[in-house]
C-alpha cells in the first residue's frame, strides 16, 4: 500500500512553439511521498505542475495519477500558485471556502474546516477582510490555507513561501509537514530555497537548466524533526547547491 | 482608525463648503452679467428669472402644455426603460461573448458594424418601424446605452486573470461554474463603469430622442421653450436635466459601493 504509485510521468515533453521546456522526463511519485523540486529559474518547474493539472497539455508523453491520465475533475488536487491568486471580491473566509464549494462539501463541514484553517494560519481576526486589505504574505497564507482546505489527495505547491519572513516560513513548513502526515497527502513542493527543500522532502528532484531533464533524484534520509544546523544537513545542502549551479 | 475618521470628516466639510462657495460665486456672476445684458443678447435669462420660471412651471402648463413634474416623469420613464433594457440585454450578452469564443465569432462582426452608428441616426427608421410613441424613444435610448454595457462587460471578462481561472479549474470546476464564480464577479467593477457611462448617455440623449414628435418630456419642454422664445424655460430644462443627471451619478455611486466588494475598483 505504502509503495503504490501516485504519479507516473511518462516521457513527458513540453514545447511552447519552438521553445523546448521539458525534455522527455520520466519519473514516479509514490503515494504519500513528499517531493521537493528544485532547479534553476525558468527551467520549467511551474510548467510541470501546470501539465499535471491540465492547465497545459503535454506536447508528447503522458501524466498518470492513480494509473489514470491526470484529470482535475476526477482527482482531488490542490494547487497553491506562485502568484497571488486570492479572489479579490471574496473575504478571507469565503476564499478558504472556494474549493470546498466546488467539491460540494456540505455547509457545516465547510464551516468547521474554515475555522480550523483560520486557526492554523493565525488569521481568525482577519476572516472578514478582503485580499486588498492584507499584506502580500497574509494573502499568500490564504492561498496556502485554501489549498489545504480540501484535504487534497495530491497537494501541489509552487514556491508557496517565497514571500514569507523566516519565522512564518519555518512555522508553515512545519504545518505542511503536519498536514502531510495527518492526511497522507502526496505533496509536490517547488522551491528555490535549498534549505527548505532538504528540511521538507523525502526526495529532492534536481532539474537541469532548460530544456529541463532530471539531473538527480536524491533521497533524503534524515530523521525528523530535522536540524538545519547539523553536519549532515549542511553537507546535503552544499551538495544540492553545487548540483544546481549552471555555470 | 479613529484619528483617520476625524481627519476625513474635517476634510469632507471643507470640500462641501468649497463646492457651495463655487455655486454661489457662479450664480452671482451670472446674475450680475445677465442683469446688465453683458451676456450675448438680452434674451439670456438671469438666475432669478430661471427661478421664477421654475416656480411658475410647478403650477402652470404653459408654454409647452405640461406641468414640470409631468415633463420630468415622462423623461425619467423613457430613459429608465431604455437604460434598464440595455443593462438586462447588454451586460449578459457582453459577458457571454467575452467568455464563449463561438458566440463571439457570430455576434462580434455585427456588433462592430452597429457600434459606430450614432443612436440618433436611427430616428427616421424608428419612426417607420414603431412610430413616434414612448417605445420609439425608449429604443433610441436603449441603443445609446446598450453599446457601453456590452463593450465593458466584454472587455472586462476578457481580462479575467488566468491565475484565478486556473484556481477554479484545478479544483475541477466546469467552464460554466468558472464563468459564474470567477469571470462574472471579477468583471463587476467594469460592468459598473459601463453602466455608469450608459446611464449618463441615456439621460443626455433625451433631448434628441424627444425631438421625435413628443407631447411631454424635458427635451420637449426645451424645444417648446425655444419655439415660443422662452429662454428662461429652455435654461430651466437644461438645469433640471443636469441636476437629475447629478442625482443619478450620486445614487449610482452609493449602489456601486455596496455591490462592488473587496474594493476591486
Ligand atoms: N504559456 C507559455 N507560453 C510560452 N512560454 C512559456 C509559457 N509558460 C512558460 N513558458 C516558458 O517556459 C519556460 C519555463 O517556465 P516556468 O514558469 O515553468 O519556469 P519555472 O521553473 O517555474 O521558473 P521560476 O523558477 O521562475 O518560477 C520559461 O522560459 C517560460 O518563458
Ligand atoms: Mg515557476
Amino acid at each position: 500500500m505504502a509503495d503504490k504509485v501516485k504519479i507516473k510521468v511518462d516521457h513527458l515533453t513540453k514545447r511552447f512553439g519552438d521553445l523546448l521546456v521539458l525534455d522527455d522526463i520520466s519519473f514516479e511519485v509514490k503515494k504519500g511521498e513528499f517531493i521537493c523540486v528544485v532547479g534553476p529559474t525558468g527551467c520549467g518547474k511551474t510548467t510541470f505542475l501546470n501539465l499535471l493539472t491540465r492547465i497545459y497539455q503535454p506536447s508528447s508523453g503522458e501524466l498518470y495519477i492513480d494509473e489514470e491520465p491526470a484529470d482535475p475533475k476526477k482527482h482531488n488536487i490542490s494547487f497553491a500558485f506562485q502568484e497571488p491568486s486570492a479572489m479579490p471580491w471574496l473575504t478571507v473566509e469565503e476564499n478558504l471556502e472556494f474549493g470546498l464549494k466546488i467539491k460540494k462539501i456540505p455547509k457545516e463541514e465547510r464551516k468547521k474546516r474554515v475555522d480550523r484553517i483560520l486557526k492554523l494560519l493565525g488569521m481568525e481576526n482577519l476572516r472578514n477582510a478582503y485580499p486588498k486589505q492584507l499584506s502580500v504574505s497574509e494573502e499568500q497564507r490564504v492561498i496556502i490555507g485554501r489549498a489545504f482546505s480540501t484535504y487534497p489527495d495530491l497537494l501541489l505547491m509552487d514556491e508557496p513561501y517565497g514571500q514569507m519572513d523566516i519565522k512564518m516560513r519555518f512555522y508553515l513548513e512545519d504545518e505542511v509537514l503536519k498536514l502531510w502526515k495527518e492526511f497522507g497527502s502526496t505533496v509536490i513542493f517547488i522551491t528555490h530555497n535549498i534549505e527548505e527543500a532538504i528540511y521538507l522532502a523525502e526526495r529532492v528532484l534536481i532539474l537541469s537548466n532548460k530544456p529541463a531533464k532530471i539531473k538527480e533524484n536524491l533521497e533524503i534520509n534524515l530523521s525528523r524533526p530535522r536540524d538545519v544546523t547539523s553536519e549532515e544537513f549542511i553537507e546535503l545542502r552544499k551538495y544540492v547547491t553545487d548540483q544546481i549551479k549552471w555555470w | 482608525m479613529k484619528v483617520k475618521r476625524k481627519f476625513f470628516e474635517k476634510n469632507d466639510l471643507k470640500y462641501t463648503l468649497m463646492t457651495v462657495l463655487t455655486f454661489v460665486v457662479f450664480l452671482m456672476l451670472w446674475q450680475v452679467l445677465a442683469m446688465n445684458n453683458l451676456i450675448v443678447g438680452e434674451y439670456t435669462p438671469s438666475p432669478s428669472e430661471v427661478l421664477e420660471a421654475f416656480i411658475f412651471k410647478i403650477y402652470n402648463v404653459g408654454p409647452d402644455g405640461n406641468l414640470l413634474i409631468t415633463n420630468i416623469l415622462t423623461s425619467l420613464q423613457i430613459s429608465m426603460s431604455g437604460f434598464v433594457l440595455a443593462v438586462i440585454i447588454g451586460v449578459p450578452l457582453g459577458l457571454l461573448m467575452g467568455w464563449y469564443r463561438l458566440l463571439d465569432r457570430f455576434v462580434r462582426p455585427i456588433f462592430e458594424i452597429i457600434r459606430p452608428i450614432p443612436a440618433v441616426s436611427w430616428i427616421p427608421l424608428m419612426i417607420v418601424w414603431i412610430g413616434v410613441g414612448t417605445e420609439a424613444k425608449a429604443v433610441i435610448i436603449f441603443l445609446t446605452a446598450f453599446i457601453p454595457c456590452v463593450l465593458n462587460s466584454y472587455t472586462g471578462i476578457r481580462q479575467t486573470s488566468q491565475a484565478l481561472i486556473n484556481v477554479a479549474k484545478v479544483y475541477g470546476a466546469s467552464n460554466f461554474y468558472t464563468f459564474l464564480h470567477v469571470g462574472v464577479p471579477s468583471t463587476v467593477p467594469m460592468i459598473f463603469a459601463g453602466m455608469r457611462i450608459a446611464l449618463a448617455s441615456s439621460w443626455s440623449c433625451l433631448v434628441a430622442a424627444e425631438m421625435l414628435a413628443a407631447s411631454a418630456g424635458l427635451g420637449y419642454m426645451i424645444n417648446m421653450g425655444r419655439n415660443f422664445g422662452r429662454a428662461d424655460v429652455v435654461v430651466l430644462g437644461m438645469i433640471i436635466i443636469g441636476f437629475i443627471g447629478y442625482i443619478f451619478t450620486t445614487v449610482f455611486t452609493v449602489i456601486e459601493k455596496i455591490v462592488v466588494r473587496g474594493g476591486t475598483i
